[in-house]
């Protein structure tokens, strides 16, 4: 029995151990990026944002938490109560579980799993679940079309996404998250990152991400101003909560995930003295920090697009784009023999 | 770079179809419907000139992507034939989709791709690039029975064809999932040589292979679709699903039964018996009170799959040289006969009952005396081709001593010759309704060239008779 | 006994309880989510067999793609399952029949279960040991090499289905407004703004 304990438990609670760490240190980096969020749209619309809570609003994100969490849930009465409540379960729950392999230092990630890429991309595509569900537990008709437009959306700029991170997969030779932060280690530091050579990628995959958070210019799933607040209308509480933190998270995921694809992980700028005494971790955030600072700018310059629009984008442009270049990027490894092994 | 080029000659053909057709989808894409005609003759040359590169293929057997697909004698005897009756089939539509204002370029297209599937088909030698063959040419033929879509028959036989494909699909999965498990391998070779002596498991694999197989080939008790689909979808859509896969979903009925199961021949002999018996005797008995000339051609094919089995019941040489001869002089009258019903059209509508073609000798007398001719030669009349057909399968019947099965045939055959006689009779003795309009010259030309062989195949059959019997050599 | 085997039981049993509840469900939206929940279990199965390239994408293409087009479907479909089972009790006997029939025969087949002797000699490309290969390059290996015909063929399956289902739904409306982002693009204020002089107190 002890040796049970030792050989088939054990291994499970330091699993858990590390992922409670993780989860918490995840929890309070997006409470502060959702702040960054307001103060950034605040600062480009010249407004201060929140400022009350704690010195120069701190403490929003906390006291935002306890207000969601104090107050009643409302379901409605015609609402499927089982789907209505594990909606944001699902949503927020999905958005956590990518971190389980996503390395933030070398050797920190709780599973180091070979096909770490599609373990990603395989939970960021079911987050459309969250959304879907929702939207029709609700029983109205916002909500409803909300999780329509949704589905479409998030399918669509997954095919994109797909093919992004394949042309990434055929520079590396391998799925797995720490082989690739590896392959864009060398001499050239920064510029070895393959955010230089797969440009247009990088952008590409920057837009679909957006797409696939629906963050602003994308947030067609929430539209104030046609669907009032889209899948979310009839969520209180802490249900909202949730489906607002599993939001919040995905974004973190997929700012992650273009950090690790194109920006060299938690690799240095420069592989000389004073920028290898940083750890990596703290590379990794900075980088994570810099891409949010993009979605957020994005949040706060453009106008949102109107659904054909969204959907021209994404299968009449990216897709022919992207395929066209995994051609180009198949080919060119192939001649110049630059392909892995 | 030489020998991967030879290496993969007897496969240029379906690589020069499918490429073609790859280049055409983009072409069509870029210019619509506005080029359907030159695409319709573009698909013609390539399934021709596919044809021509099968002839071309040297001698002897060849095994290609590991043993995966064959060429030999048998697969370039169907291959010509299968290529042959989808060109004149397409050749023949042409026509009646302009006047139907239905002359869109994705017709050729699935035409294309559907023979791709077939000329897989007839050189499949595992299971795996059976069923890839089978789905590529189902998927096209789906699509192309409900070509008419906004009429609501067509809708109707594409979804029914589509639902019971699909079940049909299934079933034969189910079979060649359960002879892998049984054998442990999916090639026709493995399987053959793994397959010495007949096993519960093994058997009921073959069961559903071969129900899977049937369907495909419309036997009975897999027939339901055929009747409905074929009325249903446009004519010339009806005659390209009598004539090209029909013959490749017997080639593959063939080769899966002399390929993968030599061994267990008493096992499948008694399922083709059965499935040819019930063919015969249903096709002959369910034709005689059909108004519609469509489905009277429906259960006339049916009926015609159950004289080809009757070869395959023999399990010899000479009975496959059988089917072989029946499958090349059957396409020729169907395709005649179809050349026929696509030109029944007044008043700029087409016409499909039975009773419009009566005193069609005095509106249209070479019209009628051709179409008399298949009649005739459908009923098995010497001495037509028909009968040369007949002929040859139920002497190998005879051969391999299954005389039931022979008797069983002629006296369907005498059965089935009431109403094609039939169909003389309305069209010699009956009183001329308005004549139709004027043939179409493709029409005309494809009525020609069958009319012209069913009629003096007498003469000079040797040469295919020969390419027969050395193709099912081929398989032995 | 190990966790492993475990987790086995746990993803076995959900997912033959959530297979037998995406039949048993009275609502169709309910069975489509029964149908996901058994969909991820099979990748748990599949993980634990150690075929995790598979596992991974039965999640991306049945989950992510193809159960949400499903869900999408039935959900604006509105079916009445009640409705259609009306008929149900009727055809019982029958389906149970065949069922039977299907039971006895398949415990025929499982009672007389031989496999060919020489089995092993027959398999064709063997799967190379997991220290060797990773299984996502194991398939690579053989997908694009000694099955490329089965995967081109795949493929042409595929667009045939594409084809087929323009053919059949696609409609070009005539009167429909569309956007043509070049000539949008393309405009210059030449050809698009004129500048009038306008009296004071009268329109145009």
């Amino acid at each position: 029995m002890i040796d049970f304990f030792w050989t088939q438990i054990f291994p499970i609670l330091i699993i858990v151990g590390q992922s409670l760490l993780l989860l918490s240190a995840l929890l309070i980096f997006i409470a502060y990026i959702l702040l960054a969020d307001r103060k950034i749209w605040a600062a480009v619309q010249m407004r201060r944002g929140p400022n009350v809570v704690g010195p120069f609003g701190l403490f929003q994100s906390f006291a935002d938490l306890l207000k969601f969490v104090l107050k009643e849930p409302i379901i409605p009465s015609g609402a499927n109560k089982g789907v209505f409540l594990l909606a944001p379960l699902v949503s927020c729950i999905l958005a956590l579980a990518a971190w389980a392999v996503i390395p933030v230092h070398p050797g920190w990630s709780i599973a180091d799993i070979n096909v770490g890429v599609l373990y990603i991309f395989a939970i960021s595509s079911l987050g459309v679940y969250g959304i879907i569900m929702g939207g029709w537990a609700s029983n109205s008709k916002y909500p409803f079309l909300s999780a329509l437009r949704s589905a479409a959306q998030m399918v669509s700029y997954e095919v994109s996404i797909g093919f992004v991170i394949i042309t990434v997969l055929m520079c590396v030779g391998s799925l797995n998250l720490t082989k690739i932060v590896e392959a864009q280690d060398g001499p050239l530091g920064m510029f070895q990152w393959y955010w230089l050579p797969l440009f247009p990628m990088f952008v590409i995959f920057y837009i679909s991400a957006l797409a696939e958070t629906n963050r602003p210019p994308f947030d067609l799933v929430e539209a104030e101003s046609e669907l009032v607040a889209g899948f979310m209308v009839e969520y209180s509480s802490t249900p909202y909560l949730l489906f607002m933190l599993g939001e919040y998270v995905a974004i973190v995921t997929m700012c992650a995930m273009a950090t690790i694809l194109f920006l060299g992980g938690w690799l240095p700028p420069f592989a000389v003295a004073p920028f290898t005494w940083v750890p990596g971790v703290v590379w990794f955030v900075l980088k994570v920090s810099f891409m949010f600072f993009l979605f957020a700018m994005a949040k706060a310059i453009v106008p949102r697009y109107r659904y054909d629009q969204l959907m021209r984008l994404g299968w009449k442009v990216f897709l022919p784009i992207t395929l066209f270049m995994v051609v180009v990027v198949a080919t060119v490894l192939q001649v110049t023999g630059w392909a892995p092994k | 770079m030489n020998v991967v080029v030879t290496s993969l000659t007897p496969v240029l053909p379906e690589i020069v179809v499918l490429g073609g057709a790859l280049v055409l989808v983009l072409l069509g894409a870029a210019k619509g419907d506005r080029i359907a005609g030159i695409m319709d003759a573009a698909c013609i040359a390539l399934l021709l000139i596919a044809a021509v590169l099968v002839m071309a293929v040297p001698d002897g057997r060849f095994e290609v992507f590991g043993g995966s697909f064959v060429f030999d004698g048998f697969a370039r005897f169907m291959k010509v034939l299968t290529l042959i009756g989808a060109a004149a089939a397409l050749f023949m539509s042409i026509d009646f989709w302009k006047k139907e204002k239905l002359h869109r370029y994705e017709f050729g297209l699935l035409v294309l791709t559907a023979s791709a599937g077939m000329m897989v088909m007839v050189s499949a030698n595992d299971l795996i690039m059976l069923y890839m063959g089978i789905e590529l040419m189902s998927l096209s033929l789906y699509v192309i029975a409900a070509f008419d879509r906004d009429n609501v028959r067509s809708s109707e036989a594409g979804l029914k064809y589509f639902v019971l494909g699909a079940l049909s699909s299934g079933m034969l999965l189910y079979g060649a999932s359960l002879i892998y498990g049984f054998t442990g391998t999916v090639s026709f070779t493995g399987i053959a040589a793994a397959a010495k002596s007949p096993s519960t498991g093994l058997v009921f694999g073959l069961v559903f292979l071969f129900a899977g197989l049937a369907f495909k080939v419309s036997a009975v008790p897999f027939h339901m679709w055929t009747p409905d689909v074929y009325e249903g979808a446009p004519t010339p859509v009806t005659a390209f699903f009598s004539a090209a896969p029909k013959v490749a979903a017997i080639a593959i009925f063939v080769r899966v039964a002399t390929g993968a199961f030599p061994g267990i021949v008493p096992q499948w002999q008694q399922i083709v018996i059965f499935i040819s018996i019930a063919s015969m005797v249903l096709g002959a008995f369910a034709a005689i009170g059909q108004t519609n000339i469509k489905r009277l051609m429906a259960y006339s094919s049916i009926g015609n799959i159950g004289f080809a089995l009757v070869g395959l019941s023999a399990g010899t040489a000479s009975g496959v040289a059988g089917v072989l001869i029946y499958m090349v002089i059957y396409m020729a009258m169907t395709l005649g006969t179809f050349a026929c019903i696509l030109a029944m059209r007044r008043n700029g509508k087409a016409v499909e009952e039975i009773d419009e073609l009566a005193g069609l000798a005095r509106t249209h007398p070479a019209t009628a005396f051709m179409l008399g001719a298949m009649m005739f030669s459908l009923a098995g009349i010497p001495p037509l081709a028909g009968f040369f057909a007949k002929f040859y399968v139920f002497l190998a019947a005879i051969e391999a001593r299954l005389f039931a099965l022979a008797v069983i045939g002629v006296l369907a055959s005498v059965v089935g010759a009431y109403y094609y006689l039939r169909i003389v009779k309305i069209m010699y003795m009956d009183e001329p309704k308005a004549p139709f309009e004027p043939m179409a010259v493709p029409l005309r030309v494809a009525l020609g060239v069958s009319g012209l062989f069913v009629i003096f195949f007498f003469i000079y059959p040797a040469p295919i008779v020969a390419a027969a019997q050395a193709a099912a050599k081929s398989l032995f | 006994m190990s966790i492993v085997g475990l987790f086995f039981y746990l993803f076995a049993f959900v997912l033959l309880a959530s297979a037998f509840m995406v039949i048993a469900a009275r609502n169709p939206v309910h069975s489509v989510l029964f149908l996901i929940l058994a969909f991820v279990n099979a990748a748990g199965l599949f993980l634990i067999l150690g075929a995790e390239f598979l596992a991974m994408i039965l999640v991306v293409v049945y989950v992510g793609a193809v159960a949400v087009l499903f869900l999408f479907v039935v959900m604006m479909l509105d079916v009445d399952f009640a409705e259609l089972r009306q008929g149900f009790m009727q055809y019982l006997p029958v389906g149970a029949m065949v069922g039977l029939i299907f039971l006895v025969e398949l415990l025929l087949v499982v009672g007389a279960w031989v496999t060919a002797p020489n089995i092993n000699a027959a398999i064709k490309a063997p799967i190379p040991p997991l220290s060797q290969a990773t299984n996502t390059e194991a398939i690579g290996l053989v997908l694009y090499t000694t099955y490329i015909h089965y995967f081109q063929l795949a493929g042409i399956v595929l667009l045939v289905a594409m084809i087929g289902a323009i053919v059949l739904t696609l409609r070009h409306k005539p009167n429909v407004k569309r956007q043509n982002i070049a000539a949008q693009i393309a405009r210059t204020p030449a050809d698009s703004v004129e500048v009038r002089k306008v009296k004071s107190g009268r329109g145009l």
